[in-house]
């Protein structure tokens, strides 16, 4: 796919290390600090997300980032530069930066707001137009849609459209202020499993902005919780983060159901699945009711020549003779291995079904995960220790 | 008797430059003779006179809205980068407007002198308000995110403005260049009264006169249809986004 592309134009970009070094912001004419003495570290290649409640400097932290806000005290540095010592203008030319409100250029097609920083750099048009279509692809924006103005697209489609731009000169670092947060909850799992997908090949170092704990956990190879006052709670991996909250507010923000919430750092593939009666079609129904007795999921699952389910078969259609093509019921929700644990849950829950077929990355049948491995999972110890972050993983 | 000198009029019209007055009273037909309400066929024989002076007001129009708007958008852009001068270029703009036409000719002759000058002068100034107080709203209504994006991405106080706060503040440009051009057709037919010629003459040179009047007074009105057109045209050419957005 488009792995290499982004890189093939501009030569391969060091991500670096963001560091915050004490740094405290003061607003002219407000008493208290929006934020006071940061002090963490993101490694380059990650994706920092802070999370917090409103007012708590999230937005301030991160624009001072590109000195979009100036910093009262301490430093930042990017890579081992100050941004003290940077122009603004060039400085912020190298980040990609996706405001809150997304903010594009409503009199500007796709195309040409895809284009902004690349033209300001004043890229020749040929590079200028490669660069547009390898990002539509890398976002999975249809190339039809290139000439669209903002206001003709969807929710969803702006927000992508909003990451492109921000990706277009392929910067090392990419600051992103609520990025999903306009957008409907199922369209949001989406994006960011998409997201997700494309920081695996992109890897930037991302600082990401939600005040979603669960967006968080799912999104952050760290997390850094701050509260009321500019003041950092806790900065550490979303797994530390559930097992040892280091006081009493990170663990109410994190919540009661941590258990469940764990779910959000774990993929299909990494539990135990459970193993389907399987039958292709046109096989006689005496056989695929002969291994029902022994199978862990009393259902037969029917999968075409290349092992892809079809669906499972219904009491009717184990009386008939041979295995149909078309089973009673189908195999809906299909679940892929990389899938992350609570969204197959929500998946499962929302089909109101206990089974699923999950799928490799090429469709074909792996096994079945069905709601009681969940929760055997969730009721064993198994579900306290040491997990590393679904976004740490490679991906398919 | 009637009918050769109603000739000989025909004949020398587009030769002599006739006093202004000589149609009326010297013409013969029945119809100008009773000055009806309309006459046909000495509008389609004295039409002639008419394109000069519809022309030259054109032009005067063209041209002092073209100043008025240099002035305001120099004005507006000030402002915009100073907002602290805002309100003096509103009172100012603002105290122009209601100057009364004929007292600011009058008041210009002695400066600027009898012609085309005091006329544009006068009639650019005039626009200044409402082409200034649409310019600065437009800025105004940028959408703060767009704005914040843009500085977010790297761009310069220039580009922003020339990139995404001009662009963006098209429709209410143009909207204020409209409203300001036609009003300044209808000024314009004053102007004879700073020496700029127009319409306006031929309306005076015979008051009495109907079908003059309605000659003149029809093409002013088509005058500003015209032009209003041309800018909404504009508008449209440059703001293909408002229309992209509604479909
Ligand atoms: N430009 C500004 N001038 C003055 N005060 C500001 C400014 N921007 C933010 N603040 C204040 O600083 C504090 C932190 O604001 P900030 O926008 O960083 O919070 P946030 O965590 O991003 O909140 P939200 O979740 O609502 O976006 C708030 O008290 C806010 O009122
Ligand atoms: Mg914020």
């Amino acid at each position: 796919m488009s792995a290499e592309a982004p890189d093939s134009l501009d030569g391969p970009v060091e991500a670096p290390s963001v560091a915050f070094r004490r740094v405290t912001k003061r607003y002219p004419g407000a008493d208290e600090p929006a934020l006071a003495e940061l002090e963490l570290e993101v490694p380059g290649g990650e994706i920092c997300v802070f999370v917090g409640p409103s007012g708590s400097g999230k937005t301030t932290a991160m624009r001072m980032v590109n000195r979009m806000v100036e910093i009262t005290e301490g430093d930042i540095l990017v890579g081992s530069t100050s941004v003290r010592q940077r122009s603004p203008a060039q400085l912020r030319r190298e980040m990609g930066y996706v405001i809150q409100q997304i903010g594009l250029f409503p009199h500007r097609t796709v195309a040409d707001n895809i284009a902004t920083v690349p033209r300001l750099l004043g890229w020749d048009r040929k590079r200028v137009e490669a660069r547009v279509e390898e990002l539509l692809e890398l976002v999975r924006i249809d190339p039809a849609l290139r000439d669209r103005y903002p206001a003709q697209l969807s929710g969803g489609q702006q927000q992508r459209v909003g990451v492109a731009r921000a990706l277009a000169a392929n910067p090392g670092v990419m600051l992103m202020d609520e990025p999903f947060g306009a957008v409907d909850p199922s369209n949001r799992e989406r994006l960011q499993n998409e997201f997700l997908r494309l920081q695996a090949e992109v890897r930037k170092t991302i600082l990401f902005v939600t005040h979603d704990i669960d967006e968080a956990i799912k999104m952050g190879d760290r997390i850094a919780i701050l509260r009321e006052g500019g003041r950092l709670a806790q900065y550490a991996t979303p797994a530390e983060l559930l097992m040892a909250p280091a006081d009493d507010f990170v663990e109410d923000f994190v919540g009661a159901d941590r258990a469940l919430k764990r779910l959000a750092l774990m993929r299909v593939s990494d539990i135990d699945l459970w193993e389907a009666p399987l039958a292709h079609v046109g096989q006689a129904t005496s056989e695929a009711r002969a291994k029902l007795p022994e199978a862990e999921v009393p259902y037969v699952l029917v999968i075409d020549a290349e092992r892809r389910p079809l669906g499972w078969l219904s009491d009717d259609d184990l009386l008939a003779e041979t295995v149909p093509a078309k089973p009673g019921t189908s195999p809906d929700p299909v679940l892929e291995l990389d899938d992350v644990m609570r969204d197959a849950l929500s998946d499962l829950l929302q089909a109101e079904t206990r089974y699923a077929p999950v799928v490799d990355s090429e469709g074909l049948i792996a096994g079945v995960l069905s709601v009681e491995i969940i929760s055997e999972f969730l009721t064993s110890p198994e579900a306290l220790t040491e997990e590393r972050p679904a976004a740490e993983r490679p991906l398919g | 008797m009637i009918p050769v000198i109603a000739a000989t009029v025909k004949v020398m019209l587009p030769l002599a430059q006739l006093p202004s007055n000589f149609v009326h009273h010297h013409s013969t037909t029945t119809c100008v003779a009773e000055n009806r309400f309309f006459c046909a066929d000495w509008a389609a024989h004295n039409f002639d006179r008419y394109v000069d002076p519809a022309l030259k007001q054109a032009l005067l129009v063209s041209v002092s809205v073209a100043v008025g708007f240099t002035v305001a958008m120099g004005l507006a852009l000030l402002s915009h980068r100073q907002p602290k001068l805002a309100p003096t270029f509103t009172g100012l703009t603002g105290v122009l407007y209601t100057v009364p036409s004929v007292a600011f000719f009058f008041l210009l002759l002695p400066i600027t002198g009898f012609g085309t000058d005091t006329a544009v002068i006068a009639l650019s100034a005039y626009t200044l308000q409402i082409i200034y107080r649409n310019i600065v709203a437009g800025l105004a209504n940028v959408p703060e995110e767009a704005k914040d994006a843009g500085r977010g991405m790297g761009m310069s106080q220039r580009d922003l403005l020339w990139r995404v706060e001009l662009p963006l503040a098209v429709p209410e440009i143009v909207a204020g260049l409209r409203v300001a051009t036609v009003s300044t057709v209808a000024l314009a037919t004053l102007a004879f009264f700073a020496g700029a010629g127009g319409l306006g003459q031929q309306i005076y040179s015979d008051l009495t006169f109907k079908t003059n009047i309605i000659i003149a007074g029809g093409l002013a009105m088509l005058m500003a249809i015209l032009f209003d057109l041309v800018l909404l045209v504009i508008q449209r050419l440059a703001t293909p986004w408002l229309r992209a957005g509604a479909s």
